[in-house]
């Protein structure tokens, strides 16, 4: 199908992108890398009467070295970031969720930014900025401010990014020497996973120093899993402290799955996650 | 209407477009290159994979607008971009080991092919299959694609290259 007829602007600056956004509020939708954004158009999910297009807005690709953080452009490809040596260094989890990420067509388009502020539950980039305590950097009429992730996923598909909004970076405290795996389980090849735990830890299997677990698919937003953690930092051993991976958890029923198969899986892919992420 | 300057498999063009065009509709429908298909239309199938400056993408998800003042290469003008005969090699492949049947999924297949060994020359034949996992063949159930893709990277020949995985052994299948 062909999306609704829209207007469309392609700003060279993020002060020129966010003025359009001031003119055109409500009717306007942003464009990223449009993978997401393009099939809800095309099935006219959403008919948008402007399109703010980022994807000349040279200032918000790239990645960079900050101190104790690494900043990713919000609109740095998939691809990009999968390949970025500063990315694997500091924070592997990543590099491990965005590696299986749909396919390859769709990470040379797709963007970092884009794929988080269009936050489905189901997506990749969630659980791992939520384990990793990423901070988003937000700019709007008003300047810029920065918001944890632990406050940035509002809700299903939902964020702390204002309708007048734009999502310019992203940035992640340095996790060097952690190890990190995402366990991703799917039906089909490139498919959303029906759930999917991204863990990252600092120290091996036997003695674990500490331990980050992110959750996807298991809430209307990416969660943590804090029981495990918890009980992982105490000393507990990995099978009986996987057992909690579900707490406070909310997942949703559909077509792939009951809730409480979602529930068992979270607590097996955790299991296997942290596993693989200490070297196990 | 909003105007766009590109170059398409080598020629240069200049189009008023809607913003709302694919840049599918774009090359079939304003260039005439037919050679690329619209699969699934929901951006699963990949059949519609052409290359934006240089990198593979789902043409059916990238409007018109957006490729403004980009390069694409699509499956006619791919043979082109190598200069040595009137087929690419992995197009050569893809006949030398049959990996087609009805050949609706082969631009879209190719295309990706020729991206994914630009990016990893010496694929095995696992990364091979995750390389192409956003092309879906309802087919061949992709072992003559594989096979071509692994003689088309200058891995083995086309009748053994791959016959580990449907289980036959190598000496048989090259006798």
């Amino acid at each position: 199908m062909i999306p609704t007829q829209f207007d469309y602007l392609a700003p060279t600056t993020v002060e020129e992108a966010l003025s359009a956004l001031a003119t055109h509020g409500d009717d306007a939708k942003i464009l990223a890398g449009g993978q997401s954004l393009l099939p809800v158009l095309r099935m006219r999910l959403n008919a948008p009467e402007m399109v703010i297009d980022l994807g000349r807005i040279e200032s918000l690709r790239g990645i960079r070295d900050d101190g104790d953080a690494i900043v990713i452009g919000a609109m740095t490809p998939h691809s990009v970031v999968g390949k970025d040596p500063l990315v694997k260094e500091h924070a592997l989890l990543i590099h491990k969720a965005v590696e299986h990420l749909a396919d390859e067509q769709i990470r040379h388009r797709g963007t970092f930014g884009g794929a988080l502020a269009h936050a489905d539950p189901a997506g990749d980039l969630g659980a791992p900025a939520l384990a990793l305590d990423a901070s988003f950097v937000i700019a709007g009429p008003g300047g810029t401010r920065t918001v944890p992730a632990a406050e940035f996923f509002v809700d299903l598909f939902e964020t702390a990014i204002g309708e007048d909004e734009l999502l310019t970076e992203v940035r992640v405290p340095k996790h060097t020497g952690w190890g990190a795996h995402y366990e991703k389980f799917v039906r089909v090849a490139h498919q959303w996973p029906i759930v999917a735990v991204a863990a990252t830890v600092k120290g091996s299997a036997g003695s674990l120093e500490d331990v980050k677990i992110g959750l996807t698919n298991m809430g209307s937003t990416p969660l943590r899993a804090k029981a495990t953690e918890d009980a992982l930092r105490g000393g507990g051993d990995l099978a009986t402290a996987a057992q909690l991976a579900d707490q406070d958890t909310n997942p949703p029923s559909d077509l792939n799955g009951e809730a409480s198969y979602r529930r068992h899986l979270a607590k097996v892919l955790t299991r296997r996650a942290v596993t693989a992420a200490s070297g196990g | 209407m909003t105007r766009i300057n590109l170059t398409v498999d080598g020629a240069k063009v200049a189009d008023d477009v809607e913003p709302r065009m694919l840049l599918v509709q774009y090359l079939r429908e304003k260039l005439g290159k037919t050679g690329t298909v619209v699969g699934c239309d929901t951006s699963n199938c990949g059949a519609c994979t052409v290359h934006l400056d240089g990198t593979s993408v789902k043409s059916c998800n990238v409007l018109a607008v957006q490729a403004d003042g980009s390069e694409v290469t699509t499956i006619e003008g791919l043979a082109a971009t190598y200069d040595g005969g009137d087929l690419h090699p992995m197009q050569e492949a893809f006949r030398e080991c049959h990996g087609l049947q009805c050949g609706y999924c082969t631009p879209g297949m190719i295309m990706q092919s020729v991206a994914f060994l630009k990016e990893n020359p010496k694929p095995t034949e696992e990364e091979i299959r995750v390389g192409i996992e956003g092309n879906l063949c309802r087919c061949t159930g992709y072992h003559n694609i594989v096979r071509a893709v692994q003689l088309a990277s200058g891995q083995g020949d086309h009748q053994s290259a791959g016959a580990s995985t449907v289980g036959v052994p190598a000496e048989e299948a090259t006798s």
